[in-house]
């Protein structure tokens, strides 16, 4: 018996066939070989890490077993700051960075029992849609190494479909946990806007950010959700509802549940064929298992790549603004006044996506066309909400594609930010309506795979993930696994 | 026509405090138009009256009981300073003068 997943490393421990000590070492080993092949993982901590596993070993010898993660190896993106380590957001602003505190999500993680090896690739300050904004260089696809495997958490995607760790954590700002889970053909989840601290995590957007699991099971990923969530008096943003109990929801039964289907996101020309063709034979499946598929209306679907980049720059150029070389990150050599220190500390720790990002945020708050760029984008932003308000009326969970196509290969789309952004279309408007969201693995075209993706209104993640593993449940897709053309 | 021109990434490059090169100023001001050309179509949508979100979820500040907490030491605070003088980060000169 393997123990890829997390469920199977649960199994394994609990009957004691494998120690926590062992777990580790064969992740750490993993990572160093698979994990460095595919440039997905960017730091390891190894001996901090087979110590904590064996306080797991001795914890469980005792019959003390703190949750089912207890004893059992996870990899956090390098946007995600745990104490005495180094955090990067994978630029050349931050390195050799070392946090002097834990993020809370990194806390929880820790009072659950599991064990942290290390750090994940991602898209510089997590802007990017195919980890290739780097400063390690981009992650490959573990299907396929010569793609992309998204991003930007591409790096907590690939070591989870790689079977380096059982589960990963990432971020998610307009869909970067969901896209990488279905290009990389695992379950990606992005939570209720506030239900996991953000505290500790590198911001980014602050309105949009939130952290999210990467598992293969929908199972695993309430059991990471549970562990994580909850309010934090240290993230103002973090929701006061208790965590809820997700685990006991998951019981197949979706008879009845309404599935609204945006008639904006099908339009012939929007995506790939193949690509649409796995996404309705998932819906036909929920729907042979008793839910009703009913048509929805999403008017705005056209507008909400452009209300996003608007709004998720702005905020970006407010938030990176800290980085000037002064307190922390990198500082430019031989520098003569402060203003110079700003300036060449920023332009030459920056990589191009960042500083387009930058430009365009800062341009958008600027005298004169704040009215015409953010605040109308903001507005564009109500009519988002009011449109999921009004098709969750008539249906309790939205389904469509994760994206538009599958895995591109890499450098593929380098040249051309627009097209890549526009990629974006099915995913940015969970954050900008603060929604729950996951992308399910429901099938391949030729060797890659392709994401399901399921939104519910906020605090709906009971639904969401009843409804999600429901089709788990009757479909295998999350069962397959990437040829190991590393080994 | 042109939505944003060369002297315009230029002036927001200095107020974001970026230096750019030639070759990077004429990229950015490409892909920016590009990406402004896009949002245009914003301008179709009536939006006259509907309040503007900044936050999805309109949440309000929750407050926590005024119990005062340990701050983070000032070693820790200074761990990563580019270049320190005892408790102190210290950057080039701000003022000219002799004392400052």
């Amino acid at each position: 018996m393997t123990v890829e997943t997390l469920e199977e490393q649960r199994v394994a421990l609990d009957k004691g066939s494998i120690s926590s000590r062992e777990l580790i070492e064969r992740s750490l080993g993993r990572a160093a070989t698979v994990g460095a092949q595919l440039n997905a993982v960017v730091g390891l901590r190894g001996e901090a890490a087979l110590q904590e596993a064996s306080a797991a070993d001795q914890r469980r010898s005792k019959g003390k077993v703190l949750s089912p993660l207890d004893g059992t190896p996870v990899l956090l993106k390098d946007n995600i700051v745990v104490k005495g380590e180094v955090t990067t957001c994978a630029s050349r602003i931050l390195e050799g960075f070392r946090s002097p505190y834990d993020a809370t999500v990194v806390e929880r993680l820790r009072a659950a029992g599991a064990v942290i090896i290390g750090r994940t690739n991602m898209d510089e300050f997590a802007m990017g849609s195919s980890t290739e904004n780097s400063i390690f260089g981009p992650t490959r696809n573990p299907w396929d190494s010569a793609r992309s495997c998204g991003g930007s958490s591409g790096g907590s995607a690939a070591v989870v479909a790689a079977g380096i760790t059982g589960y990963a954590l990432g971020s998610d700002t307009g869909g970067s946990v969901r896209q990488p889970g279905a290009l990389c053909g695992v379950v990606g989840m992005k939570p209720t806007y506030g239900r996991i601290s953000r505290y500790g995590l590198v911001a980014f957007a602050s309105s949009l950010d939130q952290i999210g699991p990467l598992t293969h099971s929908v199972k695993e990923c309430a059991w990471v959700l549970e562990a994580i969530s909850g309010h934090d008096p240290r993230d103002s943003t973090s929701l006061p509802e208790s965590t809820p109990e997700l685990e006991s929801s998951l019981h197949g039964e979706i008879a009845g549940l309404r599935i609204g289907v945006p008639r904006e996101y099908f339009v012939d020309g929007a995506l790939d064929a193949q690509v649409l063709g796995c996404v309705r034979a998932g819906l036909v499946e929920l729907e042979s298992a008793g839910a009703k598929l009913v048509e929805v209306d999403l008017p705005c679907t056209s507008h909400v790549v452009s209300t996003y980049y608007l709004i998720a720059t702005a905020e970006a150029s407010s938030n990176l603004a800290r980085y000037d070389g002064a307190r922390y990150g990198r500082r430019a050599a031989g520098v003569e006044d402060l203003d110079q220190m700003y300036r060449r500390s920023r332009s030459e720790g920056f990589g191009p996506e960042v500083k387009r990002r930058i430009l365009l945020g800062t341009y958008v708050l600027s005298a004169g066309y704040f009215d015409a760029y953010y605040k109308k984008a903001q507005q564009v932003r109500t009519l988002v909400r009011r449109d999921f308000e009004q098709a969750f009326a008539v249906c309790d969970v939205i389904a469509s594609p994760t994206y538009p196509e599958v895995a591109f290969p890499l450098g593929g789309k380098s040249k051309d930010p627009m097209s890549l952004y526009l990629g974006d279309v099915y995913t940015v408007s969970a954050n900008l309506a603060g929604l729950p969201g996951v992308s399910v693995p429901c099938g391949l075209v030729g060797k890659l795979p392709v994401g399901l993706q399921m939104v519910a209104p906020a605090l709906g993640e009971s639904t969401l993930l009843r409804l999600a593993d429901a089709f788990q449940r009757r479909t295998d897709h999350h069962l397959l696994r990437p040829e190991p053309v590393f080994e | 026509m042109s939505r944003i021109s060369r002297q315009d990434v230029d002036r927001t490059a200095g107020l974001a405090r970026l230096d750019l090169s030639e070759e990077e100023a004429e990229a950015l001001t490409r892909d920016l138009d590009q990406i402004l050309e896009h949002a245009q179509q914003l301008a179709t949508l009536e939006t006259d009256g509907i309040e503007p979100t900044a936050h999805a979820l309109f949440l309000s500040t929750p407050t926590r009981p005024d119990r005062p907490d340990p701050p983070m030491d000032p070693e820790s605070a200074l761990e990563n300073a580019p270049l320190r003088e005892g408790s102190a980060f210290v950057v080039p000169k701000v003022l000219e003068g002799e004392d400052c």
